[in-house]
C-alpha cells in the first residue's frame, strides 16, 4: 500500500467507521431534544436563549463530527468545515455593528 | 489506455485493471485521471463540498442574522407570535430529521461496505423521514392559511379586532408580529426547498445504487449526499428553539396546537 504522503489521513475508505458510534450519536442527539424542552420549560430569563443555542450548536457539533466524519477527516477538511462558521461570525458582527451603533451618532438614521 | 503523464498507471475509469498506485482494495476503478491516487481523490470531493456547504451556510446565515436582529427590535412581538406554533409538530419534525440523519449515515456506511440491499433500505428509510417533515410542515402551514397568518397569501389573522386588542394590550405592533411571521415563512419555506431538493437527490441515489453504482469502490457520492442531508437537518436543529420554543416549553399547551 503507497504511503500517503501528502493528503492526509482520510477514513471511510480504508475503515469504516464502527456502526456503534452512530447509534451513540443518536442517542446524544434525543438526550439533547429532550433537554432543550427540559430548558424550555423553565422560565431563565435572559439565559433561556444561550442555553437553547448552545444545546442547538452541541447537536450541530456531533453531527458535523460523527455523521459528517470531520473527526475522522484531514486538518484540511476540518478548516474547510469550519470555514462557513468563519463566514457567519462575520457576516453577524460587521452588520450586528451597523445596527448596534447607529443611535451613537446624531445622524439621519439614528433612530436604528 | 496509458497516459503519457502516468507511465504504468491504468487510468481507464470503471476497469478492474491493474492500479499501481498501489491501492489492491477494490478501488481501481473509481479513480478519475485528474488524481494522483484515490486518496487525494476523496479529499478533493470532500473539501469541494464543504466549500458549497459554507455558502448554504451563508445564505441560510442572512435569514438567521434578520431574525436575530428582528426579535432584538421586537421582542414582546416574538414572543407574541411564537405561541402560535405548534411545539408538538415541531419537535415531532426534529426528532425526524435527527433520526434521518442516522439513517443516512447508516446508508453511507453501506455503500462503503458495499452492501447494496442495506444501501437502499437505508436510502429509503431517509427518503420516507424527509417525505414525513414536509407532510407535517404542510399541516402547519394549512393551519397558518385557515387561520390567516400567511404573509401576502391570507394575512388576515391581524384584521380581527380581538387579536389586534390582544396586542394592543400588551403594546406589541402588528408590524412587529407580522415581521415574525414573514422571517418564519422566509426560513421554513427556504429549509423545505432544500428539503425537496434533498429528496430528489436522495431519491436519485437510490436510482443509482439499484443499478449497482457504488460497488466499484467510488461510493463517496453518497457520502456526498450525506453531507448535504446532514446539513439540512444542522439548519433545522437551529430552526427548532428559534422558531418554536421563544415563548418557552409549555407541555399544557404542547398538544393543543398553540393558540389559535
Amino acid at each position: 500500500m503507497t504511503a500517503h504522503t501528502t493528503h492526509g489521513h482520510d477514513e471511510a475508505e480504508h475503515h469504516l467507521i464502527p456502526l456503534g458510534v452512530y447509534f451513540r450519536v443518536f442517542w446524544a442527539l434525543m438526550a439533547f431534544l429532550v433537554l432543550t424542552l427540559f430548558a424550555a420549560y423553565f422560565n431563565l430569563g435572559a439565559l433561556n436563549l444561550p442555553i437553547a443555542l448552545g444545546i442547538a450548536a452541541a447537536k450541530a457539533l456531533i453531527v458535523v463530527l460523527y455523521f459528517m466524519h470531520v473527526k475522522f477527516s484531514s486538518r484540511l477538511v476540518m478548516v474547510f468545515a469550519g470555514s462557513g462558521i468563519v463566514w457567519l461570525v462575520i457576516l453577524f458582527v460587521l452588520t450586528l455593528s451597523d445596527y448596534v451603533s447607529r443611535p451613537w451618532l446624531p445622524v439621519p438614521g439614528a433612530g436604528g | 489506455m496509458v497516459s503519457e503523464a502516468h507511465p504504468g498507471l491504468s487510468h481507464e475509469v470503471g476497469a478492474a485493471g491493474p492500479h499501481t498506485g498501489g491501492h489492491g482494495d477494490g478501488h481501481a476503478g473509481a479513480l478519475q485521471h485528474q488524481f494522483d491516487d484515490i486518496a487525494q481523490q476523496r479529499e478533493s470531493n470532500s473539501l469541494g463540498m464543504w466549500l458549497f456547504l459554507a455558502t448554504e451556510v451563508m445564505m441560510f446565515g442572512g435569514l438567521f442574522f434578520a431574525y436575530s436582529l428582528f426579535r432584538w427590535k421586537f421582542d414582546a412581538a416574538f414572543h407574541e407570535a411564537s405561541l402560535h406554533q405548534n411545539v408538538a409538530l415541531g419537535t415531532v419534525n426534529t426528532f425526524i430529521l435527527l433520526f434521518s440523519s442516522l439513517t443516512m449515515a447508516l446508508a453511507v456506511h453501506a455503500a462503503g461496505s458495499k452492501k447494496t440491499g442495506r444501501l437502499l433500505a437505508f436510502l429509503a428509510i431517509t427518503w420516507l423521514m424527509g417525505l414525513g417533515f414536509l407532510i407535517v410542515k404542510a399541516f402547519e402551514w394549512g393551519h397558518d392559511l385557515h387561520i390567516g397568518l400567511i404573509p401576502g397569501v391570507n394575512w388576515s389573522y391581524y384584521d380581527d379586532p380581538h387579536h389586534l386588542e390582544e396586542l394592543l394590550s400588551k403594546n406589541i405592533g402588528v408590524h412587529e408580529v407580522k415581521m415574525f411571521w414573514t422571517i418564519y415563512f422566509c426560513m421554513t419555506g427556504l429549509h423545505a426547498i432544500h428539503m425537496v431538493v434533498g429528496l430528489l437527490v436522495v431519491g436519485g441515489t437510490m436510482i443509482y445504487a439499484a443499478k449497482g453504482a457504488f460497488l466499484n469502490g467510488n461510493d463517496q457520492p453518497v457520502e456526498i449526499v450525506g453531507l448535504y442531508w446532514h446539513l439540512v437537518d444542522i439548519i433545522w436543529i437551529f430552526l427548532f428553539p428559534l422558531l418554536y420554543l421563544i415563548a418557552g416549553f409549555h407541555p399544557e399547551r404542547f398538544l393543543g396546537g398553540g393558540g389559535h
